[in-house]
């Protein structure tokens, strides 16, 4: 197993309580594998990969538990020092809003050459050659006179690819990226998705997908976790998570996305509002909005059921949701 | 249409009025009745014709020189009928929410008319101007900002009745706040709190309600749903749809999200680099697009359905939207169309039924601007 993440824990300390925004994830990813972390805002998914690449703003944040294991080393035992040279060389992160992860007052070639200044100890000129090899492996047209240019001179989806390029740099063995192409236009987030699909494939990476879209998991993914108010719901294989999902909110959240493809009436909209994660309710935290809600679930957490070898559920009722989901 | 008397500040029926002011008096009053005027279910409420916004562009900094124009509208004409909803799609920098303050009238036009029930609406002033506006509202994207932090929500909804006193007396606000409230779906009591007490969704429906305040016929959504979580996002839809049949609204519905804009429009207009590519029934846009724009628009949208992956073809368009300072001639899609021949470089197709299409009773036969027009289906897994 590439990279494991056991029972992680992350809190934060705010002027109103501590939020529990992380409680008890797990997931792995193999090489070559893509795994699509889906939620809401405020599930927990960004802060659990920002925990897994140790750059949790601390305080307010604190992880209380869990490991983090890259090849079988904790992470969250390293020194810091050792950590930085893991991040970026063999785990890299690519960022939704590509303008502000980017310095707007160094050109791109020298962002990009210093990943190889500093980790690899190439001096400046093989370092920028390096850059424009970058940029041309991330489809940037005339990349040798753009390398030059800064940020704000690059349109939205290029800026995203210079990310990508960034992330690429050292050759990581693992990729996370969170919403990378949010921000970006249907065109722009396909030719982008494309890409990174590509250079995954070429270079064998495993890949963390963080995204609240059902449609770019649907699109790209292997694997599936699904998160509510910090912790995984569900976790499948995507056709079989699409066919047949084992949880109620995983099943919502399905039937409420419209279709492109067929018009359809009323939409389905899951009941209420996500928790507070100051306030998360006991029990199954999805509890007063699940329509199959029952006394266990205002008392007991479920734990994640085996649903098959390689799917869980954490839903009391796992098999009459299943059930359910094959009769719509 | 006649322009309207500068003098309309003037209040009407005052007893010294000049001839002239009385004639403009009286044709601010025709004007003020063709607006209050219902329109039949089915007939055009909104037209718009040919509508132009240019920015300039300037240099220097004491003599300023205009060196060009960014032309974020440039020739845009649809009809939105009543009790119909209009969704017009697109990508960032193609003008649609230029479009939704033109419609607004928050911007002045370059060009180009809007008729609102045969009114010009870039044209009127004064009291019946003010009509239009009480008639035609709009609800923002971020339900964040489009609120102001220090008003409560009885405040913020009842705003409106500031300005149209006529809508809803003094004494009787309160009730009428508290009913929007709850038609929203909103706790009535909740009236005396701040925004930053609510959710985003919530927020939403504050925003909602201040549209509705006025009971407007048309209300302007600028990406209502694009902000929120997919879970809320079904729930406000939802309202949106139950509202329009309520209170009889058109809706023109403006957003990035294809497959929402289908689930609610009637009919959707594609815009490209300020003009309309592509217009026609939801069915038509989307199961039998015949502008290259369109067909590569809907293919690139990723399908909640892992199965599709293999059986859908994909157009990735190469390069990113040219300048809308400085766009190509002829047809503004040919520098990144796959089908562009020289044709497209030198003649600029006109929004029309295509040629080939006309008269046959095929879903293919709507209108689209392009020279080659021929029908694909992307979205459906073949």
């Amino acid at each position: 197993m590439l990279l494991e993440v056991r029972d992680l824990h992350v809190e934060f300390r705010t002027r109103e309580g501590v939020a529990h925004a992380v409680n008890g994830v797990g997931y792995a990813v193999d090489a070559g594998e893509t795994l699509a972390v889906l939620g809401e805002s405020g599930s927990g998914k960004s802060v659990t990969a920002q925990a897994v690449m140790g750059i949790l703003d601390t305080p307010p944040g604190r992880v209380t538990g869990g490991q983090v294991l890259f090849r079988g080393r904790d992470l969250l035992t390293l020194p810091e020092e050792e950590r930085r040279r893991i991040r970026g060389a063999a785990i890299a992160m690519i960022f939704q809003d590509a303008l502000s992860a980017l310095n707007p007052v160094m050109t791109v070639g020298d962002q990009l050459a210093e990943m190889f200044t500093v980790h690899r100890g190439l001096s400046r000129r093989a370092a920028r050659a390096k850059a424009v090899e970058l940029m041309e492996r991330v489809r940037i047209p005339a990349a040798a006179q753009r390398v030059r240019d800064f940020p704000h001179q690059f349109s939205g989806g290029m800026r995203q690819r210079i990310m990508i390029a960034m992330a690429l740099a050292l050759e990581p063995d693992l990729i996370i990226a969170d919403e990378p192409t949010t921000a970006l236009d249907v065109t722009v987030q396909a030719q982008v998705m494309d890409l990174l699909a590509d250079l995954r494939r070429e270079y064998g990476m495993g890949l963390i997908l963080i995204t609240h879209d059902l449609g770019v998991v649907a699109d790209v993914a292997d694997r599936i976790a699904v998160m509510y108010a910090g912790r995984i719901v569900e976790q499948a294989p995507v056709h079989e998570l699409y066919k047949r999902p084992a949880h109620p909110y995983t099943r919502g959240l399905l039937d409420s996305v419209p279709r492109l493809d067929r018009k359809g009436r009323d939409l389905y909209a899951i009941k209420g509002l996500p928790p507070s994660l100051l306030r998360i309710p006991p029990g199954c935290a999805f509890h007063p909005r699940c329509p199959m809600a029952r006394d266990v679930c205002r008392t007991d957490v479920p734990p994640l059921y085996e649903v098959s070898p390689t799917r869980g559920s954490a839903c009391h009722f796992w098999r009459e949701c299943l059930d359910g989901s094959a009769g719509a | 249409m006649a322009e309207p008397s500068k003098k309309d500040e003037q209040p009407v029926g005052k007893v010294n009025v000049s001839k002239a002011d009385g004639a403009g008096a009286r044709l601010e009053d025709e004007e003020v009745a063709a607006i209050e005027k219902p329109v039949q279910r089915g007939e055009p409420i909104l037209q718009v014709r040919d509508l132009k916004k240019h920015f300039p562009l300037t240099q220097g900094i004491l003599f300023k020189k205009q060196i060009g124009a960014v032309k974020a509208v440039d020739g845009v004409s649809f009809d939105l009928y009543q009790g119909e909803t209009l969704g017009i799609v697109g990508e960032s920098g193609c003008g649609k929410s230029t479009v939704a303050k033109l419609l607004m009238n928050l911007e002045q036009a370059t060009a180009g008319h809007i008729f609102y029930k045969g009114q010009d609406i870039t044209k009127l002033s004064g009291r019946a101007l003010k009509a239009v506006r009480r008639n035609i509202q709009m609800v923002f994207q971020d339900p964040y900002t489009s609120l102001n932090p220090r008003m409560t929500v009885g405040d913020i909804i009842g705003e409106p009745f500031d300005i149209h006193p006529e809508v809803a007396p003094k004494g009787d606000r309160r009730r009428r706040v508290q009913e929007l409230l709850d038609v929203v779906g909103l706790n009535p009591e909740y009236i005396n709190r701040y925004p930053h007490q609510f959710s985003g969704g919530q927020r939403q429906r504050i925003g909602i309600a201040r549209g509705l305040a006025l009971n407007p016929e048309i209300i302007i959504c600028d990406e209502p749903v694009s902000a929120l979580d997919v879970s809320v996002q079904a729930q406000v839809v939802n309202l949106m749809e139950r509202l329009q049949d309520e209170f009889n609204l058109s809706y023109i519905f403006i957003a990035h999200d294809l497959s929402i804009v289908r689930h609610i429009s009637d009919r959707v207009g594609v815009m490209y680099l300020g003009q309309m590519a592509e217009i026609g029934t939801d069915e038509e846009i989307y199961d039998h697009p015949t502008h290259p724009y369109t067909q590569a628009l809907l293919s690139a949208v990723p399908v909640p359905d892992p199965d599709a992956r293999e059986h859908r073809e994909r157009i990735i368009l190469t390069g990113d939207v040219p300048s809308p300072a400085n766009p190509p001639s002829g047809c503004r899609f040919r520098t990144r169309c796959w089908k562009a021949q020289e044709k497209c470089a030198t003649e600029v197709p006109v929004l029309a039924v295509p040629e080939r299409f006309k008269g046959t009773d095929s879903p293919a036969a709507h209108e689209s601007a392009c020279h080659f027009a021929e029908e694909k289906d992307v979205v459906h897994a073949a």
